[in-house]
């Protein structure tokens, strides 16, 4: 009797045990970029493990398919895109490769981040690619825009409460926290910003369209002739012609760019600077999450315009 | 045209058939007539406005993704199309009541369409090319050798599909059609329909997706290459599965693969049960963010010209070692790499055992700049006794993502008698379409 009693006991424990690891076991998020990963941890907090495959200092169009991205992958419960084709050379061989049917596109663990976001530049009418390469759904760097950042938040939270219904309410509560981080500082960067609404920047690709609205800044020109195109002698000069005549001193560039270009022209005008700015989370070394992100590029495109602007 | 004309004559004769009767019939016919227009006038207004509709619900989502504000919402929306529930599905837990019908809006549009690429290869040779081997097809002066035709998309939940179709200056060949399914349980990946083999490293590998012009002298000489043929490489109709082997930090991958036995003037088939196998184990490890290594080994067996007693057989060793800065990852980075294959084929009275490799380096030196060299060296497998050997030194420029200019100087010692063929070739790749992903 004793020894069924202890056997009972001893399966009770046991299943107990299994069912808190069970409980315990968090959820395996995968995602293309280190932005989306931020904000995943944001509001997955302690029940999600968050891998990034893409690095911030990379160009996020030029990422391979390393079969080590497959194991990663492979052991996700949820991958999260940028999607509008951003990650379209590198993306659909990992997924079709990682033998997870969990988070095939259409299947419950695959969220593409941009679908209720707002984009900007869909472009409208014939598209060919004499136009470099255009997106043909938008401008997929939207996160750049804190507004955006808070819609990201949103479907990740309703989807890992898909996910994982019992945690449903804990998600809500991480979102609710970071909304209201997130708001406190768009009031600060919007005050650090306000000064220089409606000046003009010049940027090396179509990176920034959704932060430079955000804060008023005006995109005169870019250092590539085309989207993806290399920058040509013809433009370039065309290009400093036209920072010249309408004033436009500060040249942003992603940290992947080469800065030979960018240098010749600000060298080319009185004043004229180059400022790399981080395009996305780990883009720089202090750039450590989603919030720091916008501090680093504010505060830093602030020093620079207070610079060239006097103001 | 002339198929129009032949129909002529018919239609002729259908006319007159039809046209002689009686008046009063012609009347009613008429009348008919008239009820028929009106009614297909009807018909007409109402599709009209059904699709103002959903053009305006359209515009009104599209504005919705767009963040602007939506027009104004259409009058009214289209009623949902719905089927009864079925007799005899009633049940605890059935559907009830009203059903959706699916593909109904769809069924005119085309986004389900499959991507569809094209991607041209012009290439052209100039030196004497001293007799070439059998192995090996010679380049004309210019050829637009192949025209790729890609069509790609997914199948269902269950599985994605992909085509390339190579239209050569001879004709038309499925160079790769296949199913792919990724939902399989136990970690299996499983491809099913024609394929290029998984043997080696570069036999998987498209012709526009090399770092050179053609394929090493390895590649024709014991993979079945021969003069009628520009391509070459193990393609055949089968069934490949795969899996991961669980590994640490290790990508571990083993692929058993089950092919018909035909394939170029390596593998053929004289009997239904001639069939070809192959296996292949591979293994990558990322060294650091930006050094990567890889190594593979691979075996094939199938049977040969000379008939179904006899078998041909294949060892493979590849290593890549690749190096790619992060940050810069779009103006540097170089790979090096290397295949070694063994051949072991049953003659009449012999075994030949034929053994050949390629050894290259490639080295990207600008954002749209390429240099390479591969040094070559392979008996040829029908005939070990003969070993050719060659250099290539190649430059590639980028236009852009969708083209290529690239030239190369072959220097391609022939066995036989000691012939050196000198040859300086060119090519241009341009894609139209949808571009799919770069191997890795």
């Amino acid at each position: 009797m004793r020894i069924t009693r202890s056997i009972i006991a001893a399966a009770a424990i046991a299943l107990l045990g299994a069912s808190e690891a069970l409980a315990q076991k968090k959820l395996n998020v995968v995602t293309s970029t280190e932005d989306l990963a931020s904000i995943a941890r944001e509001v997955g907090g302690d029940r999600v493990n968050v891998t990034a495959l893409a690095r911030g200092y990379q160009d996020p169009h030029f990422v391979e398919s390393k079969p080590s991205f497959i194991l990663t992958v492979n052991r996700a419960d949820l991958y999260i895109a940028v999607g509008r084709e951003l990650e379209i050379g590198w993306l659909p061989p990992l997924l079709t490769s990682s033998r997870n049917a969990k988070i095939q596109p259409g299947a419950a663990g695959y969220l593409d981040a941009s679908l209720n976001v707002r984009i900007l530049e869909i472009p409208t009418g014939q598209i060919t690619r004499a136009m470099g390469d255009v997106h043909p759904l938008g401008n997929p760097h939207y996160w750049l825009e804190p507004g955006n950042g808070r819609l990201i938040a949103q479907a990740i939270r309703n989807k890992l409460g898909e996910l994982s219904p019992a945690d449903r309410s804990y998600f809500g509560q991480r979102y609710d926290d970071f909304d209201g981080r997130l708001a406190a500082a768009e009031k600060r960067w919007d005050a650090t910003m306000a000064p220089y609404k409606g000046t003009k920047v010049v940027t090396y690709h179509r990176s920034w369209p959704n932060f430079m609205e955000r804060f008023g800044l005006e995109v005169m020109g870019y250092v590539e002739p085309k989207p993806g195109i290399p920058p040509s002698p013809s433009h370039t000069l065309e290009l400093i012609d036209e920072m010249k005549r309408q004033g436009v001193k500060l040249i942003v560039v992603e940290p992947y760019f080469s800065l030979r270009t960018p240098q010749a022209i600000a060298n080319q005008i009185p004043g004229g600077r180059v400022l790399v700015l981080a395009p996305s989370v780990g883009g720089v070394k202090d750039v450590g999450d989603y919030l720091q992100l916008f501090d680093y590029n504010v505060n830093l495109l602030a020093a620079a315009l207070k610079q060239v602007t006097g103001k | 045209m002339r198929r129009v004309y032949r129909l002529w004559p018919v239609l002729a004769a259908g006319l007159l058939l039809g046209s002689p009767g009686p008046v009063l019939a012609q009347t009613a016919d008429v009348e008919a007539l008239r009820r028929e227009i009106e009614q297909l006038r009807n018909e007409l207004a109402a599709v009209q406005q059904q699709y103002g509709e959903r053009l305006a619900a359209l515009e009104a989502k599209l504005g919705a993704a767009q963040g602007t504000p939506a027009p104004a919402s259409p009058p009214a929306a289209p009623p949902p199309q719905t089927a009864e529930v079925p007799p005899g599905a009633a049940a605890p837990g059935a559907p009830a009541g009203q059903l959706p019908v699916y593909g109904a809006l769809t069924a005119g549009s085309k986004i389900f369409n499959p991507d569809i690429g094209m991607i041209g290869n012009f290439l052209g040779a100039v030196g004497p090319n001293r007799g070439g081997s059998e192995t090996l097809a010679p380049t004309p002066f210019m050829t637009l050798q192949e025209s790729e035709a890609s069509f790609q998309a997914i199948v269902d939940p269950y599985a994605r599909a992909d085509f390339f179709l190579a239209i050569g200056e001879e004709g038309i060949e499925v160079e790769e059609g296949y199913a792919t399914f990724p939902t399989l349980p136990g970690g299996l990946l499983v491809k099913a329909g024609k394929m290029r083999a998984n043997f080696g490293r570069l036999n998987a590998f498209h012709n526009h997706t090399l770092p050179w012009i053609d394929r090493p002298l390895v590649m024709y000489n014991l993979l079945g290459g021969s003069s009628d043929d520009p391509d070459t490489g193990i393609k055949d109709a089968g069934v490949s599965v795969s899996r991961l082997i669980p590994a640490g930090n290790v990508f571990l991958e083993a692929t058993g693969e089950l092919y018909r036995g035909d394939s170029g003037t390596l593998f053929t088939s004289s009997r239904r049960q001639d069939v070809a196998a192959l296996g292949r184990l591979r293994s990558y490890l990322d060294l650091t963010d930006q050094t990567n290594f890889e190594a593979g080994v691979s075996y094939t067996r199938g049977h040969n010209d000379m008939g179904s007693d006899f078998l041909t057989q294949l060892y493979g060793a590849d290593v890549t070692l690749r190096w790619r800065p992060l940050s810069r990852a779009i103006y540097r980075s170089l790979a090096a790499r290397t295949e070694l294959i063994w051949s072991r084929r049953e003659d009449l009275f012999t075994v030949q055992r034929a053994f050949g490799f390629y050894g290259s380096l490639d080295y990207q030196f600008a954002r749209r700049w390429f240099a390479g060299g591969r040094y070559d060296q392979a008996e040829r497998g029908m005939n070990a006794a003969i070993r050719d050997r060659g250099f290539s030194g190649v430059l590639t420029y980028w236009p852009s993502e969708f083209s290529q200019v690239r030239g190369q100087y072959r220097r391609t010692r022939y066995g036989d008698d000691g012939r050196v063929a000198n040859e300086l070739m060119f090519q241009l790749l341009f894609t139209i379409g949808a571009h799919g992903a770069h191997p890795f």
